[in-house]
């Protein structure tokens, strides 16, 4: 109801005023032609300079920013496509000589193991001969001993029975008869003693 | 007085009398307007072009949008024979666009809301396109009233409605332009004047109309001279290039 009453408020008033407006007004001021040569004389002479300050001094200036600004641009886009090659080819270089680098490492590394192995071989198989000659002597020595002891032992024998005779019996055993039976004895149990 | 809608389009003389033998010249409210127009579209412009750095600020970005736009605009309707005649259609544009919008500013005088300047503007464009057309195609340029692939038989007919519609071509242009300004001023006017009327208690409704229609009124003034613009691209791209 209240909204019903404030429409149509709106819409007498709406009426009442251009009633009034009917009333007031004379039609449109723009048909009054009083001021249209002033207008049109105006209008001539502002659009005129207007389009001629345009055309002549300020338009020309911004075709300019804008194609020095493009070119601007283009330039920029060329030079970093140029340093991007350039990078490229640099982590390409870069990469290469790592790579060498490597190669060289590992050629190195071998070498001073072979290096390494050969003065080893080297060295124990001096030290094998060394050993094997220490060997031989000792062989050797030992040979000699063994070639000797009987001698020895024929000797001790006959002194050792002498002085058990003196002491047994109290004589005085010639030597020559006692060696003669130690070598008698030992030519016929050598090889009980020595294995041979 | 203060009431009546259409007060706002009336010219008065600002200062002194101006008279060339019986013509009167005097500068009114409608050449303020005009003069102030076309200071800040220079203003503008020059400022928007001094500097040229490869990033824009704000005046530059400003210029450099609105050249491009009509640039765009002219390429697109009327090819690139237009080229040459670009700095007009941008300065018609961007005078037309600048009085619109001064006209937005309350108590300000809207050039482009009388008839006699929409004409002139009109007229103008109408005259130059058809002379060049007449340079460009000789008396070939008449073939426009003759489409091709029309039946002899309708082509009188046809011929008479086309020399019609090209003769108001003028007065079509003049036309939109201020009807749109006058009508769009005169309704916002009106409900400004309910508000007073219906007071505090109804006088929400019309103003809230009255702040959309000032948002709308924006947008016409735009597109009205957005329009006006393309349509003088439309004709010279009729006289350019000759292919009804």
């Amino acid at each position: 109801m209240i909204k019903k009453i404030f429409f149509q408020t709106i819409f007498l008033s709406f009426l009442f005023l251009i009633k009034t407006f009917a009333a007031e007004s004379g039609g449109m001021p723009q048909l009054n032609p009083e001021f249209w040569v002033s207008q049109i004389f105006w209008l001539t002479i502002t659009f005129g300079i207007l389009y001629v300050v345009l055309s002549k001094l300020i338009l020309p200036k911004i075709s300019n920013n804008l194609e020095v600004r493009k070119s601007k641009i283009l330039e920029n886009i060329e030079a970093a496509e140029k340093q991007r090659k350039d990078s490229e080819e640099k982590i390409k270089e870069y990469n290469k000589i790592i790579q060498d680098n490597k190669i060289k490492a590992k050629n190195y590394y071998n070498q001073a193991r072979e290096k390494i192995l050969k003065d080893i071989n080297k060295k124990k198989e001096s030290l094998d001969s060394d050993l094997n000659e220490e060997i031989k002597k000792a062989e050797l020595e030992i040979q000699d001993l063994k070639n000797k002891s009987p001698e020895k032992i024929t000797k001790i024998a006959i002194e050792t029975s002498n002085d058990l005779i003196k002491q047994l019996i109290g004589v005085e055993v010639n030597n020559s008869s006692i060696s003669a039976i130690v070598e008698d004895l030992s030519k016929r149990k050598k090889s009980e003693y020595y294995g041979n | 007085m203060a009431t009546n809608p259409m007060h706002q389009f009336e010219v008065y003389r600002i200062g002194p009398e101006i008279k060339i033998g019986a013509i009167d010249i005097s500068f009114t409210n409608a050449s303020l307007f005009m003069v102030i127009s076309s200071f800040a579209i220079l203003l503008v412009f020059n400022l928007g072009s001094k500097k040229n750095s490869v990033i824009p600020n704000k005046m530059q970005l400003l210029a450099e949008l609105s050249y491009t736009f009509v640039s765009k605009m002219i390429s697109d309707t009327a090819g690139s024979k237009a080229k040459p005649y670009f700095a007009f259609i941008f300065s018609i544009f961007m005078f037309v666009l600048f009085c619109n919008m001064f006209g937005m500013i309350p108590y300000t005088f809207t050039v482009t809301s009388h008839i006699i300047v929409t004409f002139m503007l009109a007229a103008f464009i109408f005259i130059g396109v058809t002379i060049i057309g007449f340079i460009k195609h000789g008396v070939g340029y008449l073939k426009l009233f003759v489409p091709s692939g029309v039946p002899v038989v309708l082509l009188p007919l046809i011929v008479v409605i086309e020399i019609i519609s090209y003769l108001s071509r003028p007065i079509s242009l003049s036309v939109r332009l201020f009807a749109n300004m006058m009508a769009g001023h005169t309704m916002m006017k009106v409900f400004g004047g309910f508000v007073i009327s219906l007071g505090i208690i109804g006088g929400w409704l019309p103003l809230s109309f009255s702040v959309a229609l000032t948002g709308l009124e924006i947008l016409v003034a735009f597109l009205q001279a957005y329009v006006f613009a393309i349509l003088t691209c439309i004709y010279l791209n009729d006289a350019l290039n000759l292919h009804h």
